[in-house]
This record gives structure tokens, sequence and C-alpha cells, in this order.
């Protein structure tokens, strides 16, 4: 299927499942840290790959990518952006006391448990979005172990932009904003399906 | 007054001294820069891929090594630059996340830089700089007037090659 095809139907059935799928993966997050945390609503683009970084803040920004691929009956990436500052106030309330690291410390400063409490959070969440779309496709959806990356947006987001690169010169992407009033934990859930995957989802739902 | 001249992802482009050229956030993407000492004139492309003719879509030249370099060249011609004079000099190909399994996306930064050093080599174009591999993403600003690569990476200070 081209991605041309997709008329504005289609579209808001993946604006809906992103609904669905950030919605639990926030409340997940949500019930993990304590914390009220809002979302957006999910937007659905087809967006060139130097426009991706642009979505969340530039491409140099610093910011924590935790990516996940996704196998089975459809395939793409899934990946959650943090920016750095939610990224240390997310591992400080995960690890509670046991560590004191202030805020503004620097960003490389992780130890290795921290890293894994970020990958775990990731892998949560990763998990409540998934399977909510999952149970609502009936499709089985295989996901990676999670994958850690903080750096520049462009360098993190070149990832999948080369691997969906290699069939196409856009991404269909479906992103939600999500935050907490304070700003203290904010990022984006980006769904990044294969070419092949928009056919598959869109036949499940008979559509 | 000069300018910073961006350039994107899968995008390339030129600029004369004293104008200057940039690409952000490289991370398994190779920037290529080519420069005319004699002319002052700089190119720079941020490619993805490494080769266009194993690729269905590769309509978009500045997206692979092998079709980025030549379109690279042909525009530096076009605004005055000699290719005997060309000099490369090359940053970023870094694996950014740990992949343990598929060796495919594990590879594709070291294979862009494979690519790149592979075509630039078949066309005489010497390589005096070079800044790849690691796990890192790089920002690169190429500066015409002086000949020098400024690399600046998070956490990092700045490396002029």
């Amino acid at each position: 299927m081209d991605l041309k095809d997709l008329n504005s139907m289609q579209f808001d059935v993946f604006r809906e499942l992103g609904n669905i799928g950030a919605g639990n993966a926030v409340t997940a997050l949500s019930k993990l840290t304590n914390l009220r945390i809002d979302m957006a609503v999910p937007t659905v683009s087809f967006l060139e790959f130097n426009e991706i970084a642009e979505k969340v803040g530039g491409a140099d920004k610093d910011i924590a990518g935790i990516l996940i691929n996704l196998s089975g009956d459809i395939e793409g990436m899934m990946m959650y952006i943090l920016s750095t500052k939610a990224t240390r106030s997310l591992v400080n309330l995960m690890m509670g006391s046991f560590t004191t690291t202030a805020l503004n410390e620097d960003i490389e400063n992780y130890s290795d448990i921290e890293l894994s409490a970020l990958k775990e959070v990731g892998n949560i969440i990763s998990g409540a979005y998934l399977s909510s779309l999952s149970a609502l496709t009936n499709l089985t959806i295989i996901t990676s172990v999670p994958y850690l990356s903080i750096d520049m947006a462009g360098a993190v987001l070149s990832v999948p932009a080369i691997e969906f690169g290699k069939i196409s010169d856009k991404a269909l992407l479906i992103d939600t904003e999500f935050g907490t009033s304070d700003n203290s934990v904010n990022g984006y859930f980006v769904l990044i399906p294969s070419l092949d995957s928009y056919g598959v989802i869109l036949k499940s739902l008979g559509l | 007054m000069e300018k910073i001249i961006k350039v994107g992802m899968a995008d390339l482009n030129v600029c004369i001294a004293p104008d200057a050229i940039t690409t952000l956030g490289l991370g398994s993407c190779v920037g290529i820069v080519l420069y005319d000492k004699i002319k002052k004139i700089g190119g720079l492309a941020h490619i993805m891929l490494p080769d266009s003719s194993k690729i269905m879509n590769n309509s978009n030249k500045a997206k692979f090594a092998d079709t980025g370099i030549d379109t690279l060249i042909n525009d530096m011609k076009k605004i005055g630059a000699k290719e005997d004079n060309l000099i490369a000099k090359i940053a970023g190909g870094a694996q950014m996340f740990e992949f343990s399994s598929n060796s495919d996306m594990l590879r594709i930064g070291i294979r862009n830089v494979e690519a790149t050093k592979f075509k630039l080599k078949e066309l005489g174009i010497r390589i005096v700089a070079e800044d790849t591999g690691k796990n890192y993403g790089r920002t690169i600003t190429f500066y015409p007037k002086t000949g020098e690569l400024h690399i600046k990476s998070m956490g990092k200070d700045i490396i002029i090659v």
C-alpha cells in the first residue's frame, strides 16, 4: 500500500490508535511515578526525515531515546523520547532514596543501574502502549528489548530514519506529547510502522 | 555578512567563504565535506545509506554515499570548484544503540563510512581528516575560509580537524 493512498478516515484510525496506545502508556507511567500526567491529542503525519527531529525540538537538542523494535504481524519501531531534564527526574523517581543526583547534573553521569531503570520504564510504558494496540487489532506484536541512547535528537532519530529510508523518503509518525504540569516528566511517544504494516493494521480493523 | 548554511538529513549543499556550512546531529549517517582549498569552496552531504543501487526508491541522490558524492561534486563545480583540487573530511557513522541481534542495523554506521571511503577512493579524492564510528552523535560545521571542520558532541569538547 502506498502512503498517498491513505484517506482522511484512515488517518483518523491511526490517530485513534495512537490515542488509545498513548493513553494506556501514560496511565502506566502515571501509576509508576505517582504523578498526574496529561497527554495531548496524538498527531499523525507523513514526515520527511529531516522534519522528524524538528518535531521533538530540533536535531541538535539533547534527548534520551528508548527504542523498541516491533515484529510479528506488523513491523516497525516504537520510540519513547524524553528531554534530558525529564530523564533525570524520572530516574530519580524510580531510584527513590538510592540516588541523590541533582536535576542539573551532567546528563552522562548515569550509573548502570540508573540506565537499566530508565530502560525498564521504557519497557513498561511501551508494553502498555503496544498491548492495547494488540488487543484492539487482534494482531501479534512482538517487541525487542529496549535500547537506550542519550544524545542529540537528530543522531538518535537517524536510526529509525535509516531503517525506513530504505523503502521510502517519508515515514508515518504517530506521536503523542505527554507531561506533568510542572514539566518534570515530559516527552513523546512515537510509533513508526513499516510501509507494509499500514495495510495490515487497517485490514485487521476491517477497513 | 557571513551566513551558516544548514544541511538536513539526506540533503546536501555548497558554500563559498566566508560562509560556512553545517549539519546537526549526525548519528549513523555520515557527513561528507569536500573542499576546494584554492577557490575556498566547501560542500557538505549528509548521507543516510551506503549504496543507491541496492535500493528501489533511490530518487533522492543526497540519501546515498555514492550518488551523494557525485551530486555534491557537480554542484561544487557549478559554482567554480575544480575536481582536481578537492580534498575530503568525513564525520559520523556512529552506532547509536547497542543492538544485540539485528546485524544489518548494527553495522549501518560502519557500512556508511566504508561506502563513503570507497567512493572517494574511486574518484581519487584524499580524505585528510576523519572522525567516525563510536557511539555518539556529532554536529559538524565547516569553514571554507580556514578549511577547519568543527565537530561538537554532547558533553565533549569541540574537536577541530
